[in-house]
């Protein structure tokens, strides 16, 4: 499939998944409704709910889905694994640490735009924490104690979370269901314009290490040898990915397995030159996200179900399928 | 393309006694340096701080007369093409965005592939007689073509210079012949080439020079005649071994004999 044409078909069914979203959920409504509410008319709770709750929640869920999916081609370039994910690393629970902490204390009201930046913090402290803990053995990386570090660093986050949630005022932070699982449900416009602002700069500069990423995706001796700073890019690359994880995390929870799903697909599809991936990945989050959030939405309608759970539902059988793939290799 | 290293010494942190231990060597332009010696002899160690990847302890390396550590890498990676001793290739890649990876350090600002850097991936696919397997992915190709396909990367920086780290090891006899053959005619057209690898008797036949290295010092050094002797080789190796004229090439072969066919040289 050429680059440009999937490009074109994610941007499609990306678009029509929105129409989808903006008009289902535990009320449907009528494209015309919907309309009618786009331009200010009709009744005032369909235009709340068009342009209030679910427009806005469309664009979050393409925000956070894009940069999740980004992150995760990023840390597999970086790791030369595919299945190195923010999830399953552990950094995402990290991001929620920071931006649990940030609400509970009551600093988040005043400054809602500072909460992405507690999410880095707690991100970039899992990054420290996993990868000290997979180079000790010796000086490579071994990615299997990666994998294994992550996930008991994220259990561990979670029980923060939970403890923290457990000593705050139940009314400071939301539900503890919304960090575990990851929701979209949340979504305000200020959310989206907060998220935006640090997604796309975040994004587009990730886009622009493209060309060394594909070096190191081969190993980082190579990289050096063929003229890459090796330790720039890999630092860069690290906390551009960790601040998008953390962009997403501070508004939906943790999402997993975003950043698995959509690398994979997209390699599957137009191969590893991560000039068409990580684009592709961006434009491909948010789709799988805002696609599986309408699931979310009307699979067991009028009940909500977390879109993080649609995620895993698609990320855990695809994940053990590449875990039994590298354990045979 | 010059390599010249002068009382080199490395210290691994932690790691004991020092990898090299004042080690001089010369590798003049147009020359096929092999670099050979038991596991753990400081082959690799060397290359790396040749290459500016690890710096010495005392004494110099230099690239071209410049120590090697003052080259950007950029600069180096137009000069020198490296084919490292081994890659994780974890996702499909094309042979041709494999080769076309060598064209990174010519590449402008923005990126994009020229006409120059079309030609030279064309000229070095069929340098290495590659060109066939350009739409393959790597994952699917044998070791003789994964390496065929590596050394084309190198020889798509266009550099002056090659350094490859035991490019033949696992490699069925014609693989591993075409391999030094392609070798032999780089460095007959100009091209310095700095091979490390564990074959004694094909680095004597196809090196200008031989360097051989026990315990991180210089147990020998020079053309091959006087590199491939008996007492030096059964030193370095601690191991009884022979050295003969082969009769169909006319040069030095080595033969390790077994216990029971005695030898001057005191066993281990």
């Amino acid at each position: 499939m050429s680059r440009f044409g999937l490009g074109v078909l994610l941007l499609v069914v990306l678009a029509a998944s929105v129409v989808l979203g903006v008009r289902f959920g535990s009320v449907d409504l009528s494209t015309a409704q919907v309309l009618t509410a786009l331009t200010g008319g009709g009744a005032e709770w369909q235009r709340t709910i068009v342009v209030e709750l679910r427009l806005p929640r469309m664009l979050l869920g393409a925000l956070v889905g894009g940069g999740l999916a980004l992150a995760g081609a990023t840390f597999q370039a970086l790791l030369r694994n595919p299945l190195a994910e923010p999830y399953i690393l552990g950094i995402s629970g990290g991001a929620s640490v920071g931006a649990v902490l940030l609400l509970a204390l009551g600093l988040a009201g005043a400054a809602s735009w500072a909460l992405p930046l507690a999410a880095l913090a707690g991100a970039l402290l899992a990054i420290v924490l996993v990868f000290s803990v997979a180079t000790a053995s010796g000086r490579s990386l071994d990615v299997r104690v990666l994998l294994l570090a992550g996930v008991v660093v994220a259990a561990f986050f979670s029980a923060c979370i939970a403890f923290i949630l457990s000593v705050s005022e139940a009314r400071t932070v939301q539900s503890a269901v919304l960090w575990i699982m990851g929701s979209l449900a949340g979504a305000t416009w200020a959310s989206v314009g907060i998220t935006a602002a640090y997604t796309l700069p975040t994004a587009a500069l990730l886009l622009g290490l493209a060309r060394p990423l594909n070096l190191m995706a081969i190993g980082e001796e190579t990289a050096h040898y063929l003229g890459a700073d090796v330790e720039r890019v890999k630092r860069m690359a690290l906390v551009l990915a960790a601040l998008l994880t953390a962009a997403g995390v501070a508004v939906a929870g943790v999402i997993g397995f975003v950043g698995l799903v959509v690398p994979h697909g997209i390699r599957l599809l137009v191969g590893s030159d991560h000039r068409a991936l990580l684009p592709l990945s961006f434009l491909g989050g948010a789709t799988f996200l805002v696609l599986s959030d309408v699931v979310a939405q009307v699979v067991l309608a009028p009940t909500q179900v977390p879109v993080g759970v649609i995620t895993a539902f698609v990320g855990v059988p695809l994940f053990l399928m590449l875990l039994r793939r590298s354990v045979a290799s | 393309m010059k390599f010249s290293a002068q009382d080199l010494t490395v210290r691994y942190p932690g790691g004991g006694g020092p990898a090299l231990d004042g080690v001089s060597m010369d590798v003049p332009p147009g020359c096929l340096y092999a670099v050979l010696g038991p596991n753990g002899s400081g082959k690799s160690t060397l290359m790396k701080v040749l290459l500016g990847v690890l710096a010495p302890a005392s004494g110099a390396a230099l690239v071209d007369e410049r120590p090697a550590g003052a080259w950007s890498r950029r600069e180096l990676a137009r000069a020198v093409g490296v084919v490292p001793q081994a890659e994780t290739i974890a996702f499909p890649l094309k042979v041709r965005e494999m080769v076309a990876m060598g064209r990174y350090p010519h590449l402008g600002p923005l990126g994009s592939e020229r006409d120059a850097d079309r030609t030279a991936i064309a000229r070095a696919l069929e340098a290495c007689d590659a060109a066939d397997l350009a739409e393959r992915d790597v994952m699917t190709l044998s070791g003789g073509e994964l390496q065929r396909v590596r050394i084309a990367r190198a020889l798509a920086q266009e550099p002056r210079a090659l350094v490859l780290d035991e490019p033949t090891a696992s490699l069925d006899i014609r693989h591993e012949m075409a391999i030094l053959e392609l070798l032999r005619s780089s460095a007959d057209a100009g091209m310095t080439v700095l091979v490390v690898t564990h074959g004694l008797d094909l680095a004597a036949r196809f090196a200008d020079r031989m360097l051989l290295l026990a315990k991180g010092r210089v147990a020998a050094e020079g053309v091959p005649g006087e590199v491939m002797r008996s007492s030096v080789l059964e030193e370095v190796y601690r191991w009884p071994i022979a050295v003969q004229e082969d009769p169909a090439t006319g040069m030095p072969r080595v033969t390790p004999l077994r216990h029971s066919q005695g030898s001057s040289a005191e066993l281990p």
